[in-house]
């Protein structure tokens, strides 16, 4: 019998349901909570193979980062493997396979200065989006409308500790009809989509919007699974807006969420299901 | 079962079959509570919000 693993520090909506999905298969599983993970890589202390194969739903970039490709070199598959959090996890890694893979995108700039994101804003146009390298859910996405709010925002941003604050990534910003597209995305499989609606420019679910249904057509599940095979493919929300020109991609989700999705679509589409089939097809 | 909320003693109520590290929140006061024990049954304030934390 394989050994399966779900990290996870946070019990959400989205991890219960998993749980249950494992249980209704009578699939036995650990629930690791990432808090109180370390795992030996040399000496003694080595760990070989605890599982072989683990599901990530750990919230913390770092920790999800970390913890897989800790358990990866004990040789356990892991769903998302490392290689593919990493990426996700930084929206310029993101954006540059995406470009790299002729993926479309909005136009995107990354500078590693405050002064140098400042005339790189400038050179896109205003209005432009600024974001975090990483992070989710619209928290420090900013519109710089003008160079003045630009000059403040940047300025901000450079007194933060961190030193990854101070890389601006910058995006032109779509004239989106008030909703954004997430597309669930296993392996070369596309689960079903959502419009996700925004209470702001923002349309994340967890800034307060709210899901419908969004049909399939052939252009939308190409360009997401494009979008999952670009970033190293697996188990990825993937993002896209309609712009004046097209669907553009925005970004990739290692660990998405999933309560909108099944608000949308109902008992329908078992999200948590087809999580637990790609892990057991991934042990 | 209900439980005190750490925070204000708000009655929280628990779901029947509660995992551990799940996230509740205070109908009282709204903060989010953990779940840090099944037995005995314990919640806790739940860590806030990380700069890394996401999707």
């Amino acid at each position: 019998m394989k050994s399966l693993a779900v990290l996870a520090s946070r019990v959400r909506f989205e991890e219960k349901e998993i749980f249950a999905a494992l249980e209704r298969r009578s699939v036995r599983y650990d629930h690791v909570d990432t808090r109180q993970f370390s795992a030996g890589i040399s000496g003694p202390e080595r760990d070989v193979r605890p599982f072989d194969a683990v599901l990530c739903r750990e919230i913390s970039f770092n920790r999800a980062y970390y913890a897989c490709l800790l358990l990866e070199a004990q040789g356990a598959a892991t769903v998302n493997r490392a290689d593919v959090i990493g990426v996700c996890g930084d929206k310029a890694k993101t954006s540059l396979l995406l470009a790299a893979a002729g993926v479309p995108t909005p136009r995107t700039v990354v500078a590693l200065t405050p002064e140098a994101a400042l005339e790189a804003a400038e050179k896109l146009g205003f209005p432009v989006v600024a974001k975090p390298l990483t992070g989710s859910w619209g928290r420090l996405v900013t519109v710089l409308r003008d160079r003045q709010e630009a000059q403040t925002v940047i300025e901000h941003r450079a007194a933060l500790p961190n030193p990854q604050q101070h890389v601006v990534y910058l995006q032109e910003l779509i004239d989106k009809p008030g909703r954004d597209i997430r597309v669930l995305v296993a392996g070369t499989d596309v689960l079903g989509a959502t419009y996700r609606y925004g209470v702001d420019w923002r349309t994340g679910v967890a800034s307060g919007g709210t899901s419908r249904p969004c049909p399939l057509s052939p252009e939308l599940t190409g360009l997401a699974v494009g979008a999952a095979q670009a970033v190293g493919g697996g188990f990825l929300g993937v993002d896209l807006v309609e712009s004046p020109d097209g669907l553009q991609v925005l970004e990739v989700n290692h660990a998405p969420e999933f309560r909108g999705f099944r608000d949308a679509h109902g008992d329908a589409i078992d999200v948590a299901d087809a999580i637990v089939s790609h892990l057991l097809a991934a042990a | 079962m209900t439980l005190a909320c750490p925070e204000c003693e708000g009655a929280v109520q628990m779901a029947p079959s509660p995992r551990l590290s799940e996230i509740t929140n205070c109908p009282d006061c709204a903060i989010e509570l953990e779940v840090i024990s099944l037995e005995p049954l314990l919640i806790s304030l739940a860590p806030e919000i990380e700069e890394d934390w996401g999707e």
